[in-house]
């Protein structure tokens, strides 16, 4: 597969290391009440689709940004790409 | 020496003759010659044994789609099996060897098999050696192993170079026969970045072995042309002796290219083979199309020939597979090659043909509605039986040329998963809408048979092609070419008889087995596959799968499209194993790095370990010494004594620094670092989000936003990605950064009673104990001003400290480090003898960090913060995670000092059965303690906590051990830590 790095341009996949579902970006707080809960959720439950999934790369081999990879699980077309940080900003992550 | 078959014509330089054997016996041949050529031209037809009844068998085609002609080349290290005779390219003293028979070719006892054959219809195998279930293994797997099977292995070193590589083009030609050509010569005028690549080492495809006229020049002609006017272009790359193996993703093409397979040996620094991986933007399939046969009784005899396999010969090589021949062809294709013999002066005896009503051919006896029952020769054809619409008739031939039709070499539109549509009007499945992105089709390979139409949709896939590119593409300039329609009448299988007639000639499946197949149920394609082995043999069944579908599809009184088809998978042909692996062989298996001291301790003669990818130094023999024991027992000894130096440099090493950077730390430890004290140094254990432990190592703080992490060996590389991950996906907008400083360090430890004494000659400031604590860390200069670090730490339970110089100093650093050492006599030390002392010291490492271990397990349990929320912090606390009756780590020690102790012991209480239900737990690390005397372990023991001072027996069934032992402290020497104070 080819990657198009948002700021180097197309790499090759070999370049990366593939972790999993983006959804991992939105860890729970663990001091809330019901932290076991919404730890297990995360860690734990995952949706397996057959179409698009956003999925977190590491660009090991390169600059190591991790990047937000939309990609069709049926065809490995790849519609999207993100820096894993302006994703998860955008989501509501800081500190 | 004579070449009987060899007619007049064909493309081969008869100026030169080569020299082969085959079997022994030596044979000559031409340079343009296949291996499969020059043994008709000898009218060697037995080349090989079927493989499962050793069936006589000869060559059935003319490509790489060849199921039958398997054999043995070259000898020695370079033996290569199971090699089709169609392709392997003939050379001067190439040895050629036939396969799966035994004493001879011509007479081979395990030919048996045949006269069983009742016995060994689809489904044999797993009807019959069920029972008892204790035989599959030792008794009827080696047994049918070494009955059925194809070629062996050399069982030696490959002593040729193989090679990987990487090609980029804007337009990728898979198949250089007509339309691959007209392709390319387009596409490369527009000025586009092309590769065009062939398996055959001839350009040309079928324009080689067809007597067609392209405009004014003959077809070999028009192809050579137009090969040479791509080679002169610099934009294009020919690739011939190259097949595609299949289509990656997103326009990534994997190929391998023989380059040296065509000579005795490969010229010196060139590769046997070369592994490209090809990066397109748009890609062409141009593959052309794969003949298929009738199926009828013995139908397999050597001489019985696909006919367009046979026009190739005959055209192209100038070789006739036997003097007398007869074509049975259901399409008009088959006749061309009775036309085709018959102007060479060939004795066509008759051409037998399923069709009824169709103006004779002139000149050939061509009988119609007639099909072949039937025929004979035990080696070799001498005869085939014919029923006509007038009886019964026998005819004297050694050649007969089988014609079904022609298959769309489609495999390589299927890799991602498209499917195959049925086209009514040539009887064949094309390629789908469903392909690989990008990837357009063009040729016989898209069911455009004629020459004509080959040309022009391959040029017009290439204009398509470039103009989304951006490229202009000229107007075609393509030859006036034959335009003949495709006229075919779908014939699929002879009813006659109780005979079998072969569909895969290669696996032995015949009418039968998939007639069989249907009466037990198993009538889906997938089932019919995998219950007969249709197809599944190295040729993929490029020349049986659409036959066995049709056969199925009439059983089941079904359309062919409703019976589906199965698709291809990668690789196209097979690949050598030592094409994927490349350079990549042996030491160069992968790189290793080598420590700063690696090369001071190989002039010691240091015996090393791979540790990672690291070197290491395991242990340093001195002279005297025999065993590993004894120098490990000295290093130990020695160290605890009075000081050891230790490279320590493999240890990952993480500079943090920012504003956050402390907070950070306290969000991926367990334990907290935003309160250390600048100058000093603290544990840390590293969790997974599920609570687990994931790593340990020592932090300092170097300044008020700095730190410098160190993580171990094993994880340097996982660690750094996984803080990577927390800072930019968990928390971006800390400010904290990260840059990995392994390599920057040459760090080496020296632990001892002395190890200050003898730091102290090296180190420019004052590291008295008051000055310079356990636990301290600075900045320092050595050896009068050069910039090091100094850790006061301890992994041995010594006095100890590890100090760090930048890289390029590393080797003058043991050098001084050894010399300040000369006064104590200083040993240095290796990872076993550091191993012995952290296990005395009751330290965890690898063995006990196994990924299943919690802080509780181990002991740290109270190192786990629950203040703060760190990663692993929330699910370590779960139920199943802090009970009382978990593991914990304890020490061991054999009950009578002389017995030794066996890693992966399990813990049984005694009196108890050695079962799973009594397992109590395991030993994880053992070692010989040289300062206790006897051997030492530690291990996870269920409520171990609780169990000091128990006697229980550490059993390894594995290892068959037994051993009575007491539970103790995992700490075995100063427990109280005085010595680490010191």
């Amino acid at each position: 597969m080819i990657i198009t790095h948002p700021l180097l341009g197309p790499r090759d996949a070999q370049e990366f290391v593939y972790l999993g579902d983006a959804s991992l970006i939105n860890r729970p707080d663990g001091m809330a009440p019901d932290a076991a809960d919404q730890f297990h959720d995360y860690l734990y439950l995952r949706d397996n689709p057959a179409s698009l999934h956003r999925e977190l790369w590491y660009h090991e081999q390169g600059d190591r940004s991790w990047l937000v990879v939309t990609r069709n699980t049926l065809t490995h077309e790849i519609t999207q790409i993100d820096l894993a940080r302006d994703v998860a900003r955008d989501e509501g992550r800081s500190k | 020496m004579t070449q009987s078959n060899r007619i007049d014509g064909g493309q081969i330089d008869r100026t030169r003759t080569l020299t082969f054997t085959f079997d022994g016996k030596s044979y000559a041949g031409h340079p343009g010659d296949t291996l499969a050529s020059a043994l008709l031209a000898n009218n060697v037809r037995l080349m090989g044994r079927s493989f499962k009844y050793h069936r006589p068998r000869g060559v059935i085609a003319a490509g790489s789609e060849e199921p039958n002609a398997l054999v043995e080349l070259r000898t020695g290290a370079r033996t290569e099996p199971n090699t089709r005779a169609t392709t392997a390219e003939l050379f001067d003293g190439l040895s050629a060897n036939s396969q799966n028979r035994w004493p001879s070719l011509r007479f081979d006892a395990m030919a048996i098999n045949d006269r069983l054959w009742p016995f060994f219809a689809a489904g044999f195998y797993y009807k019959t050696f069920m029972w008892p279930k204790s035989f599959w293994e030792k008794i009827y797997e080696p047994i049918i192993r070494r009955a059925a099977g194809l070629g062996s292995l050399s069982v030696q070193d490959d002593p040729d170079a193989y090679d990987k590589g990487f090609l980029h083009c804007d337009v990728l030609i898979i198949g250089a026969g007509p339309a691959g050509l007209a392709a390319a010569i387009t596409a490369a005028r527009s000025g586009a970045r092309v590769i065009l690549a062939d398996e055959d080492f001839r350009m040309g495809g079928r324009l080689n072995a067809e007597t067609f006229v392209l405009g004014n020049q003959s077809g070999p002609d028009w192809a050579a042309q137009t090969v040479a006017e791509l080679a002169t272009m610099p934009n294009v790359r020919l690739l011939p002796r190259t097949t595609i193996l299949g289509a990656l993703d997103h326009g990534i093409y994997s190929a391998v290219e023989r380059v040296s397979d065509h000579l005795a040996q490969p010229q010196p620094g060139k590769p046997r083979q070369i592994l490209w991986r090809i990066y397109s933007k748009r890609a062409i399939l141009t593959a052309g199309a794969i003949e298929r046969p009738i199926a009828f009784e013995n139908n397999d005899r050597p001489g019985i020939m696909l006919a367009g396999a046979i026009r190739a010969y005959a055209n192209r090589w100038a070789v006739i597979p036997g003097q007398r021949v007869a074509i049975f062809t259901n399409n008009d294709d088959g006749l061309r090659t009775a036309t085709d013999l018959v102007a060479k002066g060939v004795d066509v005896v008759a051409v037998i043909d399923p069709r009824e009503g169709l103006p004779f051919l002139p000149g050939i006896r061509h009988l119609q509605g007639a099909k072949v029952i039937d025929t004979a020769g035990r080696l070799g054809l001498s005869s085939v039986t014919v029923r006509t619409p007038k009886g019964v008739e026998t005819l004297q031939v050694t050649a007969l040329g089988v014609s079904g039709g022609w298959n769309p070499n489609l495999a390589i539109s299927s890799h991602h998963r498209g499917r195959p549509v049925w086209n009514d009007a040539i009887a064949a499945f094309t390629p789908g809408a469903d392909g690989p992105v990008n990837l357009t089709f063009a040729g016989a390979a898209n069911g455009q048979f004629p020459t004509h139409a080959a040309l022009n949709s391959g040029a017009t896939a290439a204009a398509d092609a470039v103009i989304a590119l951006g490229f202009t593409a000229p107007a075609p300039d393509l030859p006036k070419a034959e335009d003949a329609p495709t006229a075919i009448t779908p014939f699929w299988y002879v009813q006659h008889g109780k005979g079998r007639a072969w569909i895969d000639p290669q696996n032995d499946v015949t009418v039968k087995d998939i007639k069989l197949s249907h009466q037990e149920g198993f009538r889906s394609v997938e089932h019919l596959k995998r219950y007969t082995t249709l197809g599944m043999a190295t040729d993929q069944g490029k020349t049986s799968n659409v036959l066995g579908i049709a056969v199925m599809a009439e059983l089941t009184g079904q359309s062919i499209p409703q019976t589906g088809t199965t698709i291809y998978r990668p690789p196209y042909t097979p690949v050598a194993i030592a094409a994927f692996a490349g350079r990549s062989t042996g030491a160069d298996f992968r790189p290793t790095r080598l420590t700063p001291s690696h090369k001071w301790a190989a002039e010691q003669g240091a015996v090393f370990v791979e540790v990672g990818m690291w070197l290491r130094t395991q242990w340093l023999p001195r002279t005297g010494e025999v065993t590993w024991r004894q120098s490990v027992d000295r290093e130990v000894l020695q160290t605890r004594k009075s000081v050891g130096i230790c490279d320590v440099t493999t240890l990952g090493k993480i500079d943090i620094q920012g504003t956050d950077a402390g907070a950070f730390l306290d969000r991926v430890y367990a334990n907290t670092f935003s309160t250390l004290a600048v100058g000093k140094v603290r544990y840390g254990l590293m969790l997974r989000e599920d609570g687990m432990v994931f790593d340990d190592g020592t932090t300092a703080r170097m300044g008020q936003n700095e730190y410098v992490t160190t993580t171990t060996t094993a994880n340097a590389v996982t660690v750094f990605r996984h803080l990577e991950y927390c800072r930019q996906c968990l928390w971006p907008d800390m400010d904290v950064q990260l840059i990995s400083t392994t390599e920057a360090w040459a760090q080496y430890s020296v632990a001892g009673p002395n190890a200050r004494k003898l730091l102290e000659k090296i180190v420019d400031q004052d590291i008295a104990n008051d000055a310079f604590p356990y636990m301290a860390c600075a900045e320092i200069t050595v050896c009068g001003g050069l910039r090091a670090r100094l850790f006061r730490i301890s992994f041995s339970g010594e006095l100890a400290y590890e100090i760090a110089v930048p890289t390029r100093y590393g080797d003058a650093m043991i050098r001084e480090l050894v010399a300040a050492g000369t006064e104590f006599d200083a040993v240095v030390y290796g990872t076993e003898a550091l191993g012995v002392m952290r296990v005395e010291k009751g330290h965890v490492a690898g063995n006990e960090l196994n990924g299943q271990s919690t802080a509780l397990n181990m002991g740290l349990g109270k190192m786990v913060s629950r203040k703060k929320d760190a990663i692993g912090m929330v699910l370590s606390n779960r139920d199943g995670m802090i009970n009382d009756d978990g593991y914990r780590l304890v020490g061991v020690r054999p009950v009578d000092p002389a017995q030794p102790l066996t890693a992966g012991s399990h813990f049984i209480a005694k009196g108890a059965d050695p079962v799973a239900a009594n397992d109590g737990g395991w030993l994880t690390s053992v070692v010989y303690s040289p300062h206790l005397g006897h051997a030492i372990a530690l291990g996870y023991l269920k409520k171990g906590a609780a169990r000091m001072g128990e006697r229980l027996r550490a059993v390894n069934l594995l290892a068959g051990t037994e051993v009575e032992i007491e539970i103790t402290s995992p700490h075995f020497i100063d427990p109280e830590g005085a010595r680490l104070r010191a």
